[in-house]
């Protein structure tokens, strides 16, 4: 057996590269991952990835921050220390709502995007899992597991069929940055 | 799908010959790659001297105290809360460009959103740093916040739209950030593919480790979605919070209800007209003409006139209203505007921002970068002065005579708005040099439907109505200053 880990089929035009994985589907060839330097509209469908449920966690987090808001205002201004600012009712409910609003939209975006780093390993310093360094640049990339699809000739056949410029046969799984 | 191709008759995101995706990342690279021009360092050496000025006229605050500007016991706002209402205005085009053109999908803002978030951030920092040294006490600037203290705790009154501006400006500031680094992401990860030795290493870090995956991409779609859909409300509320300042006073002529939508929209007019003064000269000297197009500086313009309409209904409306209200109080804060000492601030204003942008239903004019540029420029000016005459006229004239005064800059107030300038450009000159100043793979994405080079496509090979294709080439000949694929053109024409 080679030690063949992936096999990267390199298109450079993405409606080709969607083509291909049409034609590995047909030949009921498993696509490990798609690395792409833009988003591909419609690839989640055809690899069967499901929606994502970031869009919840937003929510979630908004919600926190509204509560937490009104909950802070109003221990600190009625329940903690009630001052008589004109007469005016201490749970001067009105006033409170610019803050609640910042502090959703605050705890919104960052419980969101702390969530989308977490959960897709990005943070600072950490080595990029690259598979091809044109990935990012002008190359769109499908990757298929070499181990599960034991057939190699019959996928190269069908990449460059596919209209593939390139197809690599690579050893290790990402490209070293060390 | 990238293949669907949009109709002829929209003009092209993207001009050009031979684009390919890697010459969108070897274009757009250029400044970050490369040793900078002679431009950029004359450009940036002059900024770095204002940026200089304003840390000296800064720390002269620190040290001394605000009695050092011109403020007078009658005059207690003046260049400070004017620049700080400015700079924050300016900001809010960025947010515009990025988060509610996203939401219409509006996809000519893939090629300005970048540059345009960068001076959001940019202009904040500018705007944040008035409020800072307005405060006297700079190093209690802690006491805004509601922090556990030793005196009870004595908590922040929620009541005070200042407390509330508070939160809105660091809310904005942050999310905004968030926004913009976020979208680097796949850029700076582009950057650091091509890089090598310690430049790759700083972007690797930089980068987040980030791949492209699939995953990765849909998730990322998803997120500067939602994001932009909470930076919307976002970007209204901190200029209306901004307004609030002065519509939740007694003082005449703060005192008025149409205060946030007329604040709001002179934000975006101000924030475009900025955009416009940074990216005409950026897309020149960086040679960006393909993907900043005559189209986006139409569309831009066209912004300018709506919003520029809108402040001058503001404006009428003002007057209107204070004459109509029958409060005499009203009617002299206004009259005393328009006739008063200060008249000179507020025709400057009115010319600037009312008058003026008119000229930009002249297409020959919306289409003139020269005159864009200028038109641009005058905007800026007639927004500082709008929030000028807004703060200074309104409080010059107290309510007891004995107390009328005039307001006077001191050299350190003419000191930190000059430096303030220059601290901005510095840091978008600084921004040009080491991110790319288009999202890359955002105009990737244009490439195969909305780019001149598909629509040549889609004319030679006939598959559009000819009157249509017609139409399209005589606009593109007409006003963009790059002539579109004129091989095609001449093979369409003799057919």
């Amino acid at each position: 057996m080679s030690n063949i880990k992936y096999i990267l089929g390199h298109f450079a035009d993405p409606d080709d590269m969607m083509h291909g994985i049409d034609k590995l589907q047909e030949n009921n060839i498993t696509v490990f991952d798609v690395f792409t330097p833009m988003p591909i509209h419609g690839i989640e469908d055809k690899l069967g990835i499901r929606r994502s449920r970031l869009g919840k966690v937003a929510f979630g987090f908004g919600i926190s921050g509204t509560i937490t808001a009104i909950s802070m205002i109003t221990y600190m201004l009625v329940i903690d220390w009630p001052m008589n600012i004109g007469g005016k009712p201490h749970f001067a409910f009105p006033d409170f709502v610019p803050i609640m609003f910042e502090l959703t939209v605050l705890f919104a975006a960052f419980g969101m995007v702390g969530t989308y780093f977490f959960v897709n390993h990005l943070a600072p310093g950490r080595a990029p899992r690259v598979m091809d360094l044109r990935a990012t640049n002008d190359r769109f990339v499908v990757a298929i597991d070499a181990k599960e699809n034991s057939q190699h000739d019959k996928i190269d056949d069908i990449l460059k069929k596919a209209g593939a410029v390139e197809v690599k046969h690579n050893e290790r799984k990402y490209v070293s940055y060390e | 799908m990238s293949s669907h191709h949009e109709s002829i008759l929209r003009e092209p995101l993207v001009t050009g010959e031979n684009i390919t995706y890697s010459k969108v990342t070897e274009d757009i690279l250029v400044p970050v790659e490369n040793k900078p021009n002679k431009a950029w360092w004359i450009g940036f050496i002059v900024s770095a001297m204002g940026a200089g000025l304003w840390v000296f006229c800064v720390s002269w605050t620190f040290w001394f105290g605000v009695g050092e500007w011109g403020l007078n016991k009658t005059v207690g706002w003046a260049w400070d809360i004017t620049g700080f209402v400015w700079w924050v205005g300016i900001g809010h085009a960025g947010t515009l460009i990025s988060a509610v053109l996203l939401l219409f999908r509006q996809n000519w803002r893939n090629s300005i959103n970048r540059s345009a978030e960068a001076m959001t951030i940019f202009a904040v920092i500018c705007a944040a740093s008035y409020i800072i040294s307005h405060m006297g006490r700079p190093w209690l600037f802690h006491w805004a916040l509601p922090l556990p203290n030793q005196y009870g705790s004595l908590w922040v009154n929620f009541n005070s739209p200042l407390v509330w501006d508070v939160f809105a400006i660091s809310t904005y500031f942050s999310v905004s950030l968030v926004f913009w680094y976020t979208g680097l992401l796949p850029d700076i990860a582009t950057i650091r593919d091509r890089a090598i030795g310690t430049r790759r290493r700083i972007y690797s870090i930089l980068s987040f480790g980030w791949n492209g995956s699939v995953k990765t991409w849909q998730r990322f779609e998803l997120v500067s979605l939602v994001l932009a859909g909470v930076s919307t409300p976002l970007v209204l509320s901190v200029h209306t919070i901004v307004s609030m300042d002065f519509a939740t006073s007694v003082v005449p002529g703060w005192h008025t209800t149409i205060f946030p939508p007329y604040f709001v929209a002179g934000a975006i007019f101000s924030g475009f007209a900025m955009v416009q003064t940074l990216l005409l000269v950026t897309r020149k000297v960086m040679n960006f003409e393909n993907y900043i197009t005559m189209f986006h500086i139409e569309s831009m313009n066209k912004i300018i006139i709506l919003t520029g309409s809108i402040v001058g209904v503001a404006y009428l409306t003002e007057l209107f209203i204070a004459w109509y209200s029958g409060v005499e109080y009203e009617q002299y804060a206004f009259l005393n505007r328009v006739s008063g000492p200060y008249w000179w601030a507020y025709w400057i204003m009115m010319t600037c921002n009312v008058i003026s942008p008119q000229l930009f239903w002249f297409k020959k004019v919306r289409t003139s970068i020269a005159l864009s540029w200028l038109l641009s420029i005058v905007v800026n000016i007639g927004m500082w002065f709008e929030r000028f005459v807004i703060i200074v006229t309104s409080l010059h004239r107290d309510y007891l005579p004995s107390s009328w005064v005039m307001f006077y800059p001191s050299w350190v107030d003419v000191g930190i708005f000059i430096g303030s300038i220059g601290l901005f450009f510095t840091l978008f000159l600084l921004f040009l040099r080491v991110l790319p100043a288009i999202a890359m793979a955002e105009v990737k994405l244009l490439l195969k439907s909305s780019s001149d080079q598909a629509k040549q496509k889609l004319i030679t090979e006939q598959s559009v109505d000819k009157g249509q294709a017609e139409y399209y080439i005589e606009s593109l000949e007409k006003y963009d200053s790059i002539s579109p694929n004129l091989l095609n053109t001449k093979k369409f024409n003799d057919e």
